[in-house]
């Protein structure tokens, strides 16, 4: 039935059309080939001037219109370091190519109309102008130097590694088909060592048991990053490509089986803060459930969010985890509050290679504190501990989720 | 009708019968073997024109389907929740049902739909329908050749590459699917059937397929580059030929030198998926199993798809460039403005396709100082561009501009060409490009840049030519109504893709829901998805009126109906075998001499004359 009125619409329409065809074909006939150019020539030289204006006060509206929803305008301004200098850049060319545009297409569209063909009108014959074309390739020269000397520049500062001796957050991320695992190196601040023939569903990310640097070392459902603190996040990927991109960091790096990467980055922004800043835009003082009044508003439900960013197969839409950043003390309460993925899973079952033996880490597990951790600084430990009680609650619900 | 025509000798046939060269060709050729019989004729034909014709048609076949397997992702991409058990008739087990009876797209075709589309449109349409169609027709015509230099491996060409068509079109069929892991291909998706159904046959199919089209590419290039270099007409030096023959000598270079590449890349991915080898794999851990691949790398692959990936839109840019030149000049009645600078544009832009490649991996862990020479030579590309721009709209200047279809479709290219040119440079930038890297801006820019103006650029062509190919226009009212729904729906198709872009909203999602970030632009996404369906619906329009004026078009009476100064339009207005009837033509001129003087134009076979001769002594 619906194969039959498919055809019979097809077919309507080739009918339709070849009656316009013949109609105009006719006319044209009538009214001899001259008479239907220059009529011709006439309309749509002014059809094209209406449709550059159209189009140009068209885009430039349209721009205004999505200007809140987009990256680096309204409320989203870049929440890192180098996503403001990206966003400059972004801007910089914008400026540039926007004028471009905009004269090329009034130029174009102006020119096809005021030199339609009309009765008596001669073209001129101008082959070549050299100093003209010199202008006119130097000017695009010059600009794109000035476009790659501060694309460079800033690509430069973006892709630096962390310095030696600097203060940073390491974590590792790994993309699998479809999810992501993040996996933060624990008290001794290193990542231990993986052997991917060694995966399995209890060990997703084949760490290798007999390094004690694995011990400690944390699976969690969130990446939860300290303001204003550099971030290093190591990559690798499980089975095809991935693609760890964060919109609202302006990072974008593809994870690659076998081949490690990396991408170093500072936020500047808490989830709260950003929150904020998105409260005050009207777009986001809306109910999340428009027919629910209770429900929360959506600048409240807002999160960072990770997405890939490389075709990895028919789940590849689907592979967010929530981003969150945090002040840092309740980074580091968060991270106190994590426990080690050994000790929680792999501790003393079939997998432990270190069965039956004594861990010097066994503290952990047993009292639920670290056990020979060094004290810190007493004042952090009470804003982190007093952290923790409020959103100790908080904390549980989600984690069950 | 004949007998008027070979009854009266017009002033070119005495052109060409007094400067003309005579090559003795039809003593030779006498009742011309090659074409007595229809299978002859028409489908083994070795005959440049049919060829051409060969070409054109099944690139619009492909263009058509590729067109709705776009129409089919894009409803699922704009209207995600609506019912889809409607197409369950055309589409069958891809459409799957739930328990209420509400069909959905399953992401699998989905995903085939959106690779197929690309493999389709970027390889068969644009590369063999454009490049095809136009080599084929135009560089024997406009160079005074009587054949391509081969016309046995210009008939293989065309078989070749309908071989390669009937091997993706029965993927398609395949249990498992076709292949779904996006038009480049991708290790370790495209080599791991456990990653991706398509993955399986679907990809080995698809692998074969488009190594019978790089052969077909080949041995097309081959001729061309040949035919151009050596069968030129006396007369005819390089710095005499029309725009379009630079244009497809330069895009046949170019595919010469990359489409080997592109096939040793994917003899590798083969090895890699059936032999056991590890070009691109390395430690996989994928369906329980780690597998044994050590020490490959994706990014390797990568490097090889785009060095030809890149000069590969230069391939299908390139031509749509040329054939808007000579368009442009021809109804504008003026020269194209500054001829050298076209060349050597072209020449530049085909040398720097090399260098480019890299900037489609700046964020896929390359090393960032590699990336550095890929921004710099990126940038620089972007100079003989804006060169050919300026000119174009420097040909209009001073113009008596004729608005036909031809020249609307060039003129619109011009804008298409602008508009996404410059996107360009947002993403040829590395820093800017780690943030808009496969989202949709991307989308935009090469839908804008290489897309929608290699098909305003094959219009124009199509129109410009269809008389030359079939004796009879198209009609031009449908031709208008065509050029502007297509202008304006291209446009509200594509320039709305630059905002989601800038909103990150990523490339190659079946759908926006799991994220609070990406799903703000439901309504965005309808309007797309109505615009795409009301741009197809114009196409349609064109592949009527082209199909009618074939046979019902209305007639050509005259041999250069729009006093163009090139080599095609002296021939007869039905060509035979051999092009011309008696003599070669001769050439004394450059291809743009319109409204020299007080001539409107004068053909490229008339000789210098005494006036002319003593300016060109005083130059």
């Amino acid at each position: 039935m619906i194969i039959l009125l498919t055809l019979l619409c097809l077919a309507l329409l080739v009918i339709v059309v070849i009656q316009i065809g013949r109609v105009s074909e006719m006319a044209g006939l009538i009214r001899g080939e001259e008479d239907v150019q220059n009529d011709s020539n006439y309309w749509n030289s002014r059809l094209g001037l209406v449709f550059m204006v159209l189009f140009l006060i068209g885009s430039v509206a349209s721009a205004i219109y999505y200007k809140n929803y987009m990256l680096g305008y309204g409320p989203h301004e870049a929440a890192s370091m180098h996503g403001i200098a990206m966003d400059k850049l972004f801007n910089m060319t914008l400026f540039f190519t926007g004028v471009v545009f905009i004269v090329t297409q009034i130029v174009l569209f102006w020119f096809a109309y005021k030199y339609r063909g009309i009765e008596g009108r001669k073209a001129l014959h101008i082959s070549h102008d050299n100093r003209l074309e010199i202008v006119w390739t130097a000017i695009p020269a010059v600009v794109m130097a000035i476009l790659v000397v501060f694309g460079l520049n800033t690509w430069n500062e973006i892709m630096q590694d962390i310095e030696p001796g600097e203060d940073y957050v390491e974590l590792e991320m790994t993309g699998y088909q479809f999810g992501w695992i993040a996996r933060y190196p624990g008290e001794d601040g290193v990542l231990g060592s993986r052997d991917y023939r060694q995966t399995s569903g209890i060990n997703p990310l084949g760490q290798v048991w007999e390094d004690p640097a694995n011990h400690d070392d944390m699976h969690t459902n969130e990446i939860v990053l300290p303001v204003n603190k550099k971030v290093k996040v190591r990559l690798t990927a499980r089975d095809v490509l991935h693609s760890f991109f964060l919109p609202h960091f302006r990072v974008k790096m593809d994870c690659v089986p076998g081949t490690p990467t990396f991408f170093v980055f500072t936020p500047t922004k808490t989830t709260e803060e950003y929150r904020e800043e998105l409260s005050k835009y009207p777009e986001y003082q809306v109910r999340e459930d428009p027919n629910d009044p209770t429900s929360p508003m959506l600048w409240e439900t807002f999160n960072y969010e990770l997405a890939c960013a490389e075709l990895c197969g028919t789940g590849h839409g689907s592979m967010r985890m929530v981003v969150r950043v945090v002040e840092d003390y309740e980074y580091r309460a968060w991270l106190r509050n994590q426990s080690s993925y050994y000790l929680t899973s792999i501790r003393g079952s079939d997998h432990d290679p270190f069965r039956g033996e004594d861990l010097e880490i066994d503290g952990m597990d047993d009292a639920g504190e670290p056990g020979e951790m060094e004290e810190e600084s007493t004042d952090e430990t009470d804003e982190e501990d007093e952290y923790l009680s409020e959103v100790s609650e908080e904390d549980d619900e989600t984690e069950t989720e | 009708m004949a007998q008027t025509e070979v009854a009266v000798m017009d002033a070119t046939d005495q052109l060409i019968e007094k400067y003309g060269y005579d090559d003795h060709f039809h003593d030779h050729h006498h009742g011309d073997k090659y074409q007595t019989n229809f299978i002859t004729h028409y489908i083994f034909s070795m005959d440049h024109k049919i060829i051409a014709k060969q070409f054109l048609t099944t690139g619009i076949f492909w263009a058509i389907i590729g067109g709705l397997m776009s129409l089919i992702f894009r409803l699922q991409l704009g209207f995600p929740e609506e019912n889809m058990a409607w197409l369950k008739p055309f589409l069958g087990k891809w459409i799957v049902l739930n328990d209420a009876g509400v069909g959905s797209i399953s992401p699998e075709f989905y995903y085939a739909m959106v690779t197929m589309h690309g493999t389709i449109l970027v390889f068969f349409v644009l590369t063999a329908g454009l490049s095809g169609t136009f080599s084929n027709l135009l560089i024997p015509l406009q160079i005074g050749a009587r054949d391509m230099a081969s016309p046995f491996l210009n008939m293989l060409s065309y078989w070749f590459f309908f071989l390669a068509g009937v091997v993706l079109f029965f993927s398609l069929f395949l249990s498992t699917g076709a292949f779904s892991g996006g038009w480049v291909a991708y290790p370790p998706l495209s080599a791991l059937p456990q990653a991706s159904s398509g993955s399986g046959a679907g990809m080995t199919m698809w692998l074969l397929s488009l190594t019978l089209f790089v052969v077909s590419v080949l041995l097309g290039g081959i001729n061309y580059v040949t035919t151009i270099l050596n069968l030129r007409t006396r007369g005819l030096g390089m710095w005499r030929l029309p725009l379009t023959i630079w244009a497809f000598l330069v895009t046949a270079i170019i595919g010469l030198l990359s489409f080997p590449v592109l096939v040793s890349g994917f003899l590798l991915l083969f090895f890699d998926r059936s032999v056991g080898t590890s070009f691109y794999l390395s430690e996989i851990f994928i369906g329980g199993q780690a597998l044994d691949h050590v020490g490959g790398s994706p990014i390797l692959y990568q490097h090889l798809f785009w060095f030809l990936g890149h000069p590969e839109v230069y391939i299908i840019i390139l031509p749509a460039m040329g054939i808007v030149s000579e368009v442009l000049a021809i109804h504008s009645r003026k020269p194209i403005f500054g001829y050298k600078a076209m060349v050597f544009s072209i020449i530049a832009i085909g040398f720097l396709s090399f260098l480019v490649w890299a900037h489609h991996m700046f964020v896929s862990g390359i090393n960032p100082y590699m990336a550095m020479i890929f921004v710099l030579f990126t940038l620089i590309i972007a100079v003989p561009s804006a060169v050919k721009v300026f000119n174009w709209l420097a040909t209009l200047y001073g113009g008596s501009i004729r608005f036909n279809s031809a020249n609307l479709f060039a003129i619109g290219f011009v804008s298409m060409f602008i508009s996404g040119g410059l996107t360009g440079i947002f993403l040829g930038n590395s820093a800017i490009d780690i943030q808009l890297h496969d989202t949709y801006f991307v989308v935009a820019h090469f839908h804008i840049v290489m897309g929608v103006a290699a098909f305003f650029g094959t219009f124009a062509g199509v129109y410009h030519w269809f008389p030359k190919m079939y004796g009879r226009f198209m009609n031009e009212f449908l031709g208008k109504l065509h050029f502007w729904s297509t202008l304006i729906g291209a446009y509200l198709i594509f320039w709305p893709m630059h905002y989601l872009g800038i909103a990150g909203v990523p490339r190659r999602y079946y759908s926006f829901d799991s994220f609070e970030t990406f799903s703000h632009f439901s309504g965005m996404n309808q309007f797309i998805t109505v615009a795409a369906i009301l741009v197809f619906v114009a196409q349609l329009v064109f592949v009527i009126n082209f199909f009618y004026s074939i046979w019902y078009g209305r007639k050509m009476k005259v041999k250069n109906p729009y006093g163009a100064t090139s080599l095609e339009w002296t021939t007869p207005i039905k060509p035979g075998h051999g092009n011309w009837p008696g003599k070669i033509p001769t050439v004394h001129r450059w291809a743009y001499d319109y409204s020299k003087g007080e001539r409107d134009f004068i053909s490229q076979i008339e000789p210098l004359s005494e006036q002319e001769k003593k300016d060109s002594i005083h130059h």
